[in-house]
């Protein structure tokens, strides 16, 4: 593996109050991917961005932007990184023009740039350039902070909830923004608590709670090692129990009775489903269909979540 | 990449949006200190004015001109520098600076070098304003302008501190109204501190903007309640401890980073 674009060593965060937001974070960005924060509101990932970028001072270890040290080289460090916050803050009385200019110059840039237009266009932002920013919606408002971001050409993008709150045009928008800066190159962190979010963008997903980094995998080896399955067969009787005889499989009952589900895993070499239907068949249970589903990172996070909370 | 020592586009970028910000309210930037000023002139040099002695040879009109400057120049300053870094705090875009690849010297360097520049021109304004209604003369203008400058620049500093330390609006406007407008009407901004019977003049000696406003009476009429050369230092001295306070900030984060 190459060097990595964004190294995390042992970084942890407790505030004055006494509060432990991160517990020590080892994280490796590799340069170019998609990489997903996953976690619930308060599990410590703006936290960790934030301490990444700057905003706060982390109690221990060490961030090396591109190999420069993100305390010491700081200069260096930051002038590759583009932040997008949670929070629309941004300058309300600025046209649009004035507030990404600004940007640009505050990360050492001349304003005077063709890439800004290019940026605003990207983000069809360049016909309200001259808007103030209080006129525009919040789904435009967003996109500001984006052009912001992406206005001194950062290697490393972190996108804070880049969907929090934002309708579903403008999530898609976003998602193929998010592609598009990909393929030019750029390394994209960001952080979500929609799976869907997750599973839809990222190369990579490391799923935090509580200030702990859980676990950092490949989303597709992700889904494999935890990826369970569901098969739902829909019952021509309602059932009000299950039979006994069905309790070598991991069933439950669904929908007021009407359909049966089986969890199983998909990797297994013996999935037991055609052992459950020749059961159900010998029980004299009738069925109407069935349907498998693959289960969602949404349910390997709960488990996860669960287990090792 | 190549980065330079000092972020030059940085520091323009923050000074730019600051001076923007004046532009925008030019009436109110404008408007007040003249009218202000007018009405000083209409009530002290005018109407008391007429019937007050001259002060060390000078008119009593003519007198209060520095005066009248310093206690807007030191207010101005505060509250330019002040709002100019609470906004931010504020309304949250206190991000974009804090994870900038701009140092806390450039930081101060756009913030206060903005905040002086609006209070010198404003300064310039009210002089130009009290020469439509008194004779002036200003013996030393070198020296008048570094007093200007370097004032401003002082209070820019204190200005920028009471900024960062302060968690609301109304704090915000504690110092300048509470602490500096007394001080400046004690400071003898309208009368020489000659003129007050002891102890009051004593007293005097130890509100420092005593020093700021008779150093620039001084650059004016040539005479002031003290040495110029102990108004230049207590003026530089306050300076330098603004300076290291703000280091110290900087240093340890205090109320701009958890």
């Amino acid at each position: 593996m190459t060097e990595p674009i964004l190294s995390v060593a042992g970084v942890t965060k407790t505030y004055k109050s006494g509060t432990t937001a991160l517990h020590p974070v080892d994280l490796d960005i590799r340069k170019g991917e998609i990489f997903a924060l996953l976690g619930p509101n308060g599990a410590g990932k703006t936290t960790l961005i934030s301490i990444i970028c700057g905003i706060v001072t982390p109690t221990a270890g060490t961030i090396k932007v591109a190999g420069f040290d993100a305390i010491r080289d700081y200069k260096q460090a930051r002038s590759r990184i583009g932040l997008v916050p949670q929070e629309l803050n941004v300058d309300m009385f600025e046209t649009v023009l004035a507030t990404v200019t600004f940007s640009r110059r505050l990360f050492g840039r001349s304003g005077h740039s063709a890439y800004i237009e290019q940026v605003l266009r990207d983000l069809s932002l360049w016909d309200k350039r001259h808007a103030k920013i209080m006129e525009l919606s919040g789904g435009m408002k967003r996109r500001v902070l984006i052009a912001k971001a992406l206005s001194h050409e950062p290697e490393i993008l972190f996108l804070d909830e880049p969907t929090a709150g934002v309708d579903v045009a403008l999530r898609r928008d976003m998602w193929k923004l998010v592609h598009r800066l990909r393929e030019g190159g750029t390394t994209i962190i960001l952080t979500t608590h929609y799976i869907e979010e997750a599973e839809e963008m990222a190369d990579r997903v490391g799923v935090i709670n509580k200030g702990k980094l859980l676990l950092v995998d490949d989303k597709a080896a992700l889904m494999k090692q935890l990826g369970k399955r569901e098969l739902d067969v829909s019952l021509q009787d309602p059932m009000t129990a299950i039979p006994a005889e069905l309790a070598d499989w991991d069933v439950s009952l669904q929908d007021d009775g009407k359909r049966l589900r089986y969890v199983f895993d998909a990797q297994a070499d013996h999935t037991g489903i055609p052992s459950l239907l020749r059961k159900l068949a010998e029980l004299g249970i009738g069925f109407k269909d069935l349907e498998t589903s693959k289960s969602s990172l949404e349910d390997i996070f709960v488990d996860l979540v669960g287990e090792r909370a | 990449m190549n980065i330079p020592l000092m972020n030059w586009h940085g520091i323009w970028a923050i000074y730019r949006f600051e001076m923007a910000r004046a532009l925008r309210t030019l009436w109110q930037s404008l408007v007040t200190p003249v009218l202000t000023t007018s009405l000083y002139f209409i009530v002290f040099g005018g109407a008391i004015g007429s019937r007050m002695q001259q002060v060390g040879g000078v008119g009593y009109g003519s007198f209060i001109v520095p005066g009248l400057i310093m206690l807007s120049l030191l207010t101005q300053s505060i509250s330019n520098a002040s709002i100019g870094i609470y906004f931010p705090k504020f309304t949250g875009t206190i991000y974009e600076l804090l994870s900038a690849p701009v140092s806390a010297m450039e930081m101060v360097i756009g913030y206060v070098g903005a905040a002086t520049t609006k209070s010198v021109i404003l300064g310039l304004i009210i002089l130009a304003t009290a020469s439509f209604f008194v004779d002036l003369r200003i013996e030393h203008p070198l020296a008048m302008i570094a007093f200007l400058v370097l004032t401003a620049v002082a209070f820019s500093l204190f200005g920028f501190i009471i900024g960062v330390w302060a968690n609301g609006f109304e704090q915000l406007n504690f110092v300048p109204a509470l602490l500096i407008t007394p001080l400046t009407f004690l400071g003898g901004a309208f009368y020489s501190i000659d003129m007050l019977p002891e102890p009051w003049r004593t007293v005097s000696l130890f509100n420092p903007v005593v020093y700021l406003i008779s150093g620039f009476r001084w650059s004016f009429f040539g005479q002031g309640d003290v040495a110029v050369g102990i108004s230049l230092a207590v003026t530089a001295g306050f300076l330098a401890a603004c300076l290291i306070v703000i280091a110290l900030i900087f240093k340890t984060g205090w109320r701009m980073k958890n």
